[in-house]
């Protein structure tokens, strides 16, 4: 029987390659999602580990909030603790770091690296006047104010050289720096595409911290200490609000955070394999349908010689086997190039390099799919192989598609999709509305044999156009309801996901431009590219440059209220109402100045002020001050909500003095020479962000639509595997109506119309299919923004009309691809072979 | 009776040829392989006349009936319906050709499934994208007794109704000949029957041309010539054969195949 099962396998070379090819995406999906993910995984752990290969006991002021005392206020560690420590026995070294934002210019003035990952550090000199951390290459390392040193990277990308003048800004303004050294460093954020550049510790100090003070302390052991035992010694000599930890602790909370944050990457990751695979299925479940009902005869031969049933199915299955493993193993080859692939797409030099990590459970579970999805598929066709008689081998009967009645699939379908869109409507549970769409899903997969009739009649105009051809290829299109289906479910579940998807992202994103603009007045937002804080000094240069008319900083600050942290933000009360627009239920911004603040209306409902109320509130310098209810305002989620108050009375309470952003109100608008202007103020700074609505907006839509674009290649995937499956069924199709081809070409057909007639089946079922796709994404979409609204006061549906065009056009064109084979093979068909009633 | 000189045939009937096969030659494979099934074959279909095509397994008369349609190549000689030489006209002018001038009957799988009765015979007018002459349409669908039943789909038709809407199918487009491939093969005897019947009263009654390959004498008696073909070639041409004529001259065919 192997031998028979295996010489069929070979018989039928362009289905194997169609099966194969499903199969093999499928599991590529799969091995190329755990090796990249297992890749990384690694690359990221060896690096966190070099980085604190230096680090033995880091010693950490305690970040948890206290309860007593002053809220917000960040503790540092003192020279006297660092001295203390250098003193214990069995310390090689202690190193104070202190570090923060610092944004590097090239020679054009653009930012070096991203935003977020341009850091700013102190170099420490040990016992012998060298930094462990950052061995020099290049020149000496920076001794006092105005000297800078830069990782050899940085300075490669910048074309810097020792001696050159630097132009770097910390929080606002630039500062022009003499490079004195260029230096390496495993420091992960570097090797990850970020900048660092060095100041004397002093200078460093006086940016991010106070003269004196660190943020850590790194403790190198002697030889013969043990981690634990330095750390049990720093313990005794820290201040109260600080900790020890060890390096190796460290590193493996590090390794442990990135293990997490890849696990949620990979769930992502093997759901869209899973969707593959699960189109994937139908297709296999198809080719094996086709292979049986094409060798019917020489099955029913197999019986009439004497194979028993079970012998037939086990060949059936030993075919599904061959398939499975040859399907199974190019497709983990394929799984690693796609690992490949993805690590440069997604990282470039994000991703910190590292050898291709290939785990064993990569290689086993994707042997496990390919071959058990392929069994799986081929059991059913093989169970039906088996019950033919072997009369039929006589007989020249040819198969007679399935004309079982479809009451119970219906009643089974309607029910599940009722459920399912109940659920997925009324719950308010992110967890129940996942189960309420898979449960629709499912119903809609159950009921598309019944919904292709209606849906495909509602085609028929459009079909009228082609003469005979569209109405033959209308007919055949609903001819065998279930394949029909099951052909169409496939792009189906493919484009419910895009549709989904883009909805949702483009409900979201018109939403969130709605808040920018019902919120700023403002016409230019500045702000840090790191998001970090300004300087004061911005506020203040701005408000002396001549194009201003109105400027608020929004300052950040913490109180306790009522035993409870609030955030307060500072602005200009004087400039608020020209800059902020606020809905206010009572008074307004004009009562803002002293302590007399304003609050959104859900701080009020809940602590009962109104209008004229007054609240205790402690600031973070612990002085407790009465503050005065002046205006309750609408709040709108993370744009604007909390306690606004005047910066003149907050500041005083501020240890250190920074702007999360300035508002500003310019002359003549926004315009494209105000901007330059402005920017000419503040010195041409890099880091520095002057942003219109349009910008706010425009940078919202880009995250939004890099992040579509990652899904819709990942999703294009599924759309691959279901054309492969709208041609398997197709050259079925053909192949069981060959007579009828034939008698059509007799009769006076020709070969054009034909093609015709099959290249239409094939786009009325992909549309079919993509009609159901894009119905059911607009509904889920739809009903994940109802949850959204919840958090997102400015969310409506919005229909891209647009891209929903595009994918309707996208399922056509799929369904012309994917019949240029099979209408080939029925216009070239032997008429005279198919009409001899043998 | 001899295969008669074609000149003397024509002189002698005097009457329209719908189609004509002239030293029709039909070579299958090559070299070792091949085999000549039919040899310098030369035949007159006339018009208004009911022919059958008769002769043991392998003689060549559906390869003749397919080269005659237009649905089989020809190696050499020459095959016309009415004015049109067929050897030479590409698949496109072929298959207009056969949708235009030629009817047929197949033995089975007949019928669009899809379409009900009355699509499955205006089907080839369908497909010229022409309006079928109502008046005809009814007279055919009168003669072969399908009024009531015009909208069941084939499914719902026994086999000798299915094959009588394949016979108004093949006459409402008034074709100039129609060939028919053991059109009562697959019919029991009483519906096969009705359907020589009908087409007999179409050559009868509505002029029409018929041709068709049989291997039963008794479906040949409908015929008013019978031609006979062995080996490739014609050995008989007999006018208004009775079954029991045509059963004698088929045993000679036995005969000869038991003692060569």
């Amino acid at each position: 029987m192997f031998r028979t099962a295996l010489r069929n396998v070979l018989a039928h070379k362009a289905r194997l390659m169609m099966t194969v090819l499903a199969v093999m995406l499928g599991v590529a999906f799969v091995s190329g999602t755990l090796v990249f993910t297992s890749t990384i995984s690694d690359a990221y752990r060896k690096s966190s580990q070099k980085a604190f290969d230096t680090v033995d006991v880091a010693v950490q002021p305690h970040k948890a909030d206290r309860k007593d005392g002053a809220p917000g206020a960040a503790p540092r560690l003192s020279r006297q603790t660092l001295d203390k420590i250098a003193a214990l026995p069995g310390v090689s070294s202690a190193t104070g770091t202190v570090g923060g934002f610092a944004a590097v210019a090239d020679k054009n003035g653009e930012l070096i690296g991203g935003g977020f990952s341009s850091a700013g550090g102190n170099y420490f000199p040990g016992k012998d006047g060298k930094d462990a951390r950052y061995p020099m290459k290049d020149g000496r390392a920076p001794r006092s104010t105005g000297e800078i040193a830069l990782d050899a990277r940085t300075a490669e990308r910048g074309h810097f050289k020792v001696g050159d003048t630097v132009r770097v800004s910390v929080d606002g303004p630039v500062l022009k720096q003499k490079l004195t050294g260029v230096f390496t460093t495993d420091d992960g954020n570097v090797s990850a595409g970020g900048s660092l550049a060095l100041f004397d510790t002093a200078t460093a100090q006086k940016f991010w911290a106070k003269p004196g003070e660190f943020d850590q302390i790194d403790v190198k052991a002697a030889a013969g200490t043990s981690q634990a035992a330095l750390k049990d010694r720093v313990e005794k000599v820290l201040p109260r609000d600080s900790e020890a930890t060890t390096g190796k602790q460290l590193a493996d909370e590090q390794a442990e955070l990135i293990s997490q944050q890849m696990d949620g990457m990979r769930t992502v990751l093997l759901a869209f394999a899973g969707i593959a695979l699960f189109v994937g299925i139908f297709l296999i479940a198809n080719t094996f349908t086709m292979l049986v009902s094409q060798r019917i005869k020489e099955l029913a031969l197999l019986r009439a010689v004497g194979a028993s049933r079970r012998q037939v199915t086990r060949s059936v299955l030993l075919e599904a086997l061959v398939v499975g493993l040859v399907a199974a193993v190019t497709g983990f080859v394929a799984g690693i190039g796609i690992a490949v692939a993805m690590r440069s797409f997604m990282g470039g030099d994000a991703i910190p390099d590292g050898p291709l990590a290939i785990p064993g459970t990569a290689v086993i579970a994707s042997l496990a799919v390919g071959v058990g999805v392929t069994v799986l598929a081929a059991w059913l066709p093989a169970r039906r192989a088996a019950k033919i008689p072997p009369v039929a081998a006589m007989s020249s009967v040819h198969a007679v598609a399935t004309t079982r009645s479809l009451v119970v699939r219906n009643t089974i379908g309607g029910v599940l999709a009722a459920a399912g869109a109940a659920l997925t409507a009324v719950t308010s549970d992110k967890a129940m509305m996942g189960l309420g769409a898979a449960v629709l899903v499912i119903g809609v997969f159950v009921l598309t044999p019944l919904l292709s009739r209606p849906v495909i009649a509602a085609a028929a105009p459009l079909l009228r156009g082609f003469g005979i051809s569209g109405k033959l290829a209308r007919q055949n299109a609903v001819r065998n309801p279930r394949r029909t289906a099951a052909t169409a479910s496939a792009l189906m579940i493919g484009l419910t996901l895009i549709t989904g998807l883009t909805v949702i992202a483009g409900s979201v994103q018109t939403a969130v431009n709605k808040l920018a603009t019902n919120t700023i007045k403002a016409d230019y937002v500045v702000s840090m590219a790191s998001m970090t804080g300004l300087s004061p000094d911005v506020a203040e240069k701005l408000r002396a440059s001549g194009k201003v008319t109105a400027v608020s900083p929004l300052r950040q600050g913490a109180s306790r209220i009522d035993g409870s942290y609030e955030n307060l933000t500072g602005v200009n009360g004087k400039d608020a109402g020209r800059l902020i627009k606020a809905d206010f239920t009572a008074g307004s911004f004009s009562a803002l100045s002293g302590t007399t603040v304003v609050v959104d209306d859900g701080m009020a409902k809940s602590h009962g002020w109104k209008v004229g109320s007054t609240f205790p509130a402690t600031f973070e310098d612990g002085k407790k001050d009465r503050l005065t209810v002046g205006g309750i305002y609408k709040g709108s989620g993370e744009m604007l909500g909390g306690i606004m108050i005047d910066n003149a009375a907050l500041t005083p309470h501020l240890a250190e003095v920074h702007d999360r952003q300035v508002w500003i109100k310019t002359k003549g608008g926004a315009t494209d020479a105000t901007k330059k202007e402005l920017r000419k103020t503040l010195g041409d700074n890099p880091a520095i962000k002057i942003d219109d609505k349009d910008d706010i907006a425009a940078s919202i839509a880009k995250v939004i639509n890099l992040l579509l674009n990652m899904l819709y290649g990942l999703l294009a995937m599924a759309v691959i595997v279901a054309v492969l499956g709208v041609v398997n069924t197709l050259a079925m199709s053909v192949f069981e109506r060959s007579q009828e081809i034939g008698m059509l070409r007799a009769i006076g057909l020709d070969r054009s119309s034909v093609k015709r007639m099959v290249r239409l089946e094939s786009v009325v079922i992909s549309l079919f299919g993509g009609v159901l796709g894009i119905g059911l994404g607009v509904f889920f979409g739809w009903a994940a923004g109802q949850l959204i609204g919840k958090s997102l006061a400015t969310y409506e549906l919005v229909l891209p009309w647009g891209r929903m065009g595009i994918f309707l056009l996208l399922a056509a064109v799929v369904g012309v691809l994917a019949a240029l084979w099979p209408a080939r093979r029925a216009a070239k068909l032997n008429m005279l072979a198919a009409i001899k009633a043998e | 009776m001899t295969t008669m000189p074609l000149g003397a045939q024509t002189a002698v009937r005097s009457t329209a040829v719908a189609a004509r096969a002239t030293d029709l030659t039909k070579v299958y494979g090559q070299g070792e392989t091949q085999v000549v099934a039919l040899d310098r074959v030369s035949v007159d279909f006339r018009q208004a006349e009911f022919t059958a095509i008769m002769g043991p397994s392998g003689s060549g008369k559906s390869t003749l009936m397919h080269c005659m349609a237009g649905l089989d190549t020809i190696s050499s000689g020459s095959a016309r319906i009415g004015d049109t030489e067929l050897t030479g006209l590409n698949d496109k002018k072929l298959t207009r050709l056969r949708r235009d001038k030629i009817g047929f009957i197949f033995q089975a799988f007949n019928l669009l499934p899809t379409l009900n009765a009355l699509e499955n015979i205006t089907l080839p007018m369908d497909i010229a994208g022409r309006k079928p002459d109502q008046q005809w349409l009814d007279q055919v669908v009168e003669t072969v007794g399908l009024s009531g039943r015009l909208k069941h789909r084939p499914s719902q038709l026994s086999g000798g109704q299915q094959q009588r809407v394949a016979v108004a199918r093949a006459l409402a487009s008034r074709p100039e000949i129609i060939f028919g491939d053991e059109p009562t093969g697959n019919l029991d005897s009483r519906s096969g029957a009705e359907v020589l019947g009908f087409l007999r009263r179409s050559v009868r009654e509505l002029g029409q041309t018929v041709v068709m390959v049989t291997h039963d004498p008794v479906a040949a008696s409908y015929a008013d010539r019978v031609v006979f073909l062995a080996d490739g070639r014609i050995v008989d041409d007999m006018q208004a054969p009775t079954a029991d004529a045509v059963l004698d001259r088929m045993k000679r065919f036995d005969a000869k195949g038991r003692t060569s």
